[in-house]
């Protein structure tokens, strides 16, 4: 659209992982957007446009959101975890351990979000059975690995974590 | 990490060993194409043919162009006149499709670019496509491989016809055959049905074309590069040297990425159109669904099948009709391809296929996993199991008459195709234990009594791995490819750190790590000390022609030039050490010692650290003897598969390496009240030879057949009869879930290849096992109420038209049996 109807430039701030970002950006800038290209936190990735396949996933104010189907201005002054503050000076967090240790993973590519799709699920239900697993990634499509040592990755997690919090 | 397992083998080959690419990944360190920024980029956004065949004519681009921030738009036409068209394999009339990366005077299928904007920003760049008028005459669209033949509406016109190849593939006496037969099985039309294993990551390209020195840079996910740079020079009229390729990590391709070379092409000019600076192209997901590439759609017609009374088969009859949608590309290789697994897994001498190819006005396919031998093998397994419900012989019963024997290996199939080895009998023993064969076949006649529909389906395929690129030539005489081969480097850099390039380019296969694994062996130290480049670089002067990642050959091809490599620098260093340590070289033990990796003396107990050998030969060459002069300690090894080229004329000759093979089980439920199909039970046993890394083997068949499964249940893409696709998001199409993945029982077995240097054999594909084993547990399920299942997809919408529609179901009007009683009493 011509330059003399585009709208004004929105000044955005947003805690990222613990930091803070301050930027200015278009209004239709979608978090996702904001992150891997205002903040060049590249961890996090776009699968289907369309909130199907969960590889954008972020914590949200401690909620996973796809982060392809919030606008920027939509998380100003919100808390975001991304894959990026999942580790703990240079230490692995648990869920990332157990998803190594289980070979769940092949191409990497939507991991990221399934790890933070996994760590809501154990923040509420620290013991889930596989029912609650499967569910809980329902909204993460994963092309490789077809799910079996997705499963056992989330298992190992809560067994790892039994009695500490997500946030630890 | 997770504990090293050695599995009891000697060495690090055969180790259930961590892979080394998970620490970056799992910290969202990975560097995957999209989050590569250059210096001064534009962003690209195609405009695109809302017509499945349509007239160009005429383009509007100057409001795009005048819209701020716009660099430039470019169109076909101005493609065409700076271009050569890509390359043709097909011969004949095949040769004169000129085939652009945008279209030219008209689109051939929805989706199609027709012209690209290139501007400051994505943003800017999308705004400004939606400004680009592009006038359009609609054409007749033929959606329809079968009509498409008929050339009512021709695609091509300079080729003037739709149809792209045909050959037939004949041998033994198919007519004795059928005059001897017991039984007769006609099968009317068997379709195989189009979709994709679509990889999360969607194309990306960054393309530039530098003034400065002529050179064409590109960063992108293609997974087949080597291909790629071949067909891109010929385009764009450039030296092979002036393109670079660097791919980086790939968030999964299933050979789907290896057509991505039309895109790289509009990158480039784009860029050059631009003065050179580099542009980017992120694809979405609706244009990757509508316009990448998607798997080969075939339908098989007027089928005959002639059998012994014992339900053997002894001749196969058949038409078959592939559809490639609207340009060949990669095609029509698929028209040979398939013939790698001839026979399937069966022992049949006598069978003649008529093989055909049309353009459509859909989506161009490419490899998609499984690529073209998988239609063929889920065609075979339909025709034994509707033959084994015709005759009335179970399930498992059939396949053990016909399987090729253990001890028939190396068997040579009737097209001169060599299977390494196998056991299938064995096979099909460890699914049926691990199912419960018996007990399911018990609950299934108390669940039939009750009225519930569940049926009990195998699917033995294969994987062929490591093929033979003179194939082409059964296709066209004049391709001027044969054989295959695979390159890596492995030296010790300047320091003494072991370095290891290999040619492939992985997407999530673990390379990094099992390329590791070969050389720690070879050098006798740990995997955690050898260093492998990630993703591939036409600059590090390591690949072949064959160079990128498919058709389930690593642990054969790259391991194969990884191992030589590796052999290739110790006989150097070993060279090296004698003249240092001033013994013998058969006297030296590789090892670790107190200064890191050694070689040692075994007389003396002196040794050199390979520092000290990397030192001399880089940086301290003058302690050198004229004799070692040749002592490089940087070892490129090009590994070849010991192929001939096929007889054309016969269609006769090896055409693949390795045959890794699958064997599944599946209990499958159709509801009775909504007919949507549910795998109750599911077994996947595997057998592909000596195993490099248990769990890396174990993940890629999980990841095969959850894509077969979304495949048999969920995933198709589907065109109405304008050509307009209707599954252009993933909430249309719908990818296999967490929700639909069954609890798969794993089994493996293990018949170690003579072909390979380490007895491994290439795997990945799968071979789509679960839609032969779906389609085959559908049909038992259905088959008592007249269903007989003639599609590769069901879903709970097809079975209840097939139940529905037809009084006493489809059965009648698809099959035919004959019993001729006179032969049968012979």
């Amino acid at each position: 659209m011509p330059e003399n109807i585009a709208p004004q430039k929105l000044d955005v701030t947003i805690r990222i992982n613990g930091k803070t970002y301050a930027r200015k950006i278009e209004p239709r800038t979608l978090l996702v957007e904001f992150l891997r290209e205002a903040c060049d936190l590249t961890g996090t990735h776009v699968g289907c446009d369309t909130t199907y396949c969960g590889a954008c996933t972020v914590l949200m104010n401690n909620l996973a959101v796809k982060s392809c189907t919030v606008f920027a201005v939509q998380a100003d002054g919100a808390d975001i975890i991304t894959v990026e503050g999942l580790e703990k000076n240079g230490k692995l967090h648990p869920i990332q351990k157990a998803f190594g240790d289980s070979y769940g993973l092949q191409c990497g590519y939507c991991t990221p979000g399934l790890m933070l799709a996994t760590h809501q699920l154990l923040a509420e239900n620290p013991e889930p059975d596989e029912k609650q697993i499967r569910k809980a990634i329902a909204g993460n499509t994963c092309r490789c690995t077809g799910y079996v040592n997705v499963f056992k990755a989330i298992e190992l997690a809560g067994r790892n974590m039994k009695g500490a919090s997500v946030g630890d | 990490m997770v504990e090293e397992r050695n599995n009891g083998g000697k060495g690090w080959v055969g180790a259930s060993l961590p892979r080394k690419e998970e620490d970056r990944l799992l910290r969202g360190r990975g560097k995957f194409a999209e989050d590569i920024k250059l210096r001064e980029m534009l962003y690209l956004r195609f405009v695109r043919s809302p017509y499945a065949h349509a007239r160009i004519l005429s383009i509007d681009a100057s409001a795009a162009e005048a819209l701020p921030g716009v660099a430039c738009v470019i169109t076909g036409k101005e493609i065409a006149a700076e271009t050569q068209p890509f390359i043709e394999i097909g011969p004949d009339h095949a040769q004169k499709i000129r085939d652009f990366p945008m279209a030219v005077d008209k689109a051939i299928y929805q989706g199609e670019p027709v012209a690209a904007v290139v501007a400051e920003s994505p943003g800017i760049a999308e705004d400004a496509a939606e400004m680009v008028n592009v006038e359009y005459e609609a054409l007749e669209p033929v959606v329809e491989a079968e009509e498409a033949l008929t050339d009512r509406s021709v695609l091509h016109e300079a080729a003037g016809t739709n149809r792209v190849w045909n050959g037939v593939w004949e041998y033994g006496d198919v007519e004795q055959a059928f005059k001897d037969a017991a039984y007769v099985v006609n099968i009317d039309r068997l379709h195989f049905h189009r979709f994709s294993s679509t990889p999360l990551e969607n194309n990306v390209i960054i393309g530039e074309w530098n003034p400065k020195d002529d050179r064409i840079y590109y960063g992108c996910n293609n997974s087949f590069p080597s291909f790629a740079i071949q067909f891109l020079a010929a385009h764009l009229k450039v030296h092979i040297d002036k393109i670079r390729v660097q791919t980086f990590d790939i968030g999964g391709s299933f050979g789907i990425k290896i057509t991505s070379y039309p895109q790289m092409a509009v990158c480039a000019l784009a860029s050059k159109k631009a003065g050179g600076r580099p542009v980017k192209w992120v694809e979405t997901r609706s244009e990757h669904m509508v316009a990448s590439a998607h798997g080969n759609e075939r339908t098989f017609r007027n089928t005959r099948v002639a059998l012994d009374k014992n339900g053997v088969i002894t001749a196969i009859d058949s038409k078959h009709i592939d559809d490639c949608g609207a340009y060949p590309r990669y095609e029509p290789l698929g028209c040979v391809i398939w013939s790698q697994v001839f026979c399937g897994v069966y022992r049949f001498k006598n069978a003649r296929i008529d093989f055909w190819q049309a353009v459509t006005n859909k989506c161009p396919v490419g490899p998609n996993r499984g690529y073209s031998r998988m239609q063929h093998l889920w065609f075979l397994e339909r025709v034994i199991d509707i033959c084994a419900h015709e005759i009335g012989i179970a399930a498992d019963e059939i396949r053990l008459r016909n399987y090729i024997r253990p001890e028939e290996f190396p068997y040579t199939t009737p097209n001169g195709c060599v299977y390494d080895s196998g056991n299938y009998p064995k096979m099909l023993e460890v699914a049926k234990g691990l199912i419960g064969w018996d007990e399911w076949r018990k609950k299934q006649i108390d669940a039939q009594h009750e009225g519930r529909m569940i049926g009990i389906g195998i699917g033995t395929t294969l994987d062929s791995g490591t093929n033979n690129f003179g194939q082409s030539q059964i296709i066209n005489p004049y391709a001027p490819f044969s054989g295959n081969s695979q390159g890596a480097n492995c030296k010790l850099d300047i320091y003494g750190e072991v370095v290891v390039a290999v040619g492939s380019c992985p997407q999530g296969q673990g390379h990094e790590t099992t390329a590791a694994q070969v050389v720690a062996d070879v050098l006798n130290i740990h995997p955690d000390l050898i260093t492998v480049r990630t993703g591939f670089d036409t600059e590090r002067n390591v690949h072949t022609g064959m160079s990128g990642t498919y058709a389930s050959q690593f642990a054969v091809s790259g391991l194969s030039a990884v191992h030589g490599a590796a052999q290739k620098l110790k006989t150097e260093m070993k060279r090296l050490a004698a003249f240092l340590l001033e013994t013998n070289e058969d006297e030296l033990a590789f090892g670790v010692g107190e200064q890191g990796p050694e070689i040692k003396a075994n007389a003396t107990g002196k040794s050199i650290n390979y520092w000290g050998l990397a030192n001399i030969v880089n940086v301290n060459s003058a302690v050198l003897p004229e004799s070692l002069y040749d002592v490089t300690l940087n070892c490129r090894y090009v590994w070849r598969a010991p192929f001939k080229v096929p007889d054309t004329k016969a269609k006769y000759g090896s055409l693949t390496l390795t045959y890794a093979s699958q064997l599944h089980i599946a209990v499958v439920e159709v509801d009775r009240e909504t007919f949507v199909p549910k795998i109750i039970d599911y077994v996947a046993v595997d057998d592909c030879g000596t195993v490099i890394n248990p769990p890396i083997v174990e993940g890629q068949v999980y990841g095969a057949t959850a894509h077969g499964i979304g495949a048999a249940l969920m995933e198709t893409c589907v065109y109405d009869e304008v050509g307009n696709m209707l599954t252009s998001t993933f909430s249309d199409y719908t990818p296999i879930t967490s929700m639909n993945i069954p609890k798969i029982k794993y089994g493996h077995t293990s018949t170690p290849s003579p072909h390979s240097y380490s007895g491994a054999k290439g795997m990945g594909e799968g071979g789509a096992a679960p839609i032969h084993t779906i389609s085959s547990a559908l049909q038992d399920a259905l088959f008592a109420h007249g269903i007989v299942i003639n599609d590769s997809f069901n879903n709970a919408d097809s079975i209840f038209r097939a139940l529905k529609a037809h009084d006493g179901g489809q059965r009648a009007e698809l099959v035919k049996l004959e019993r001729k009683q006179a032969s049968s009493a012979k």
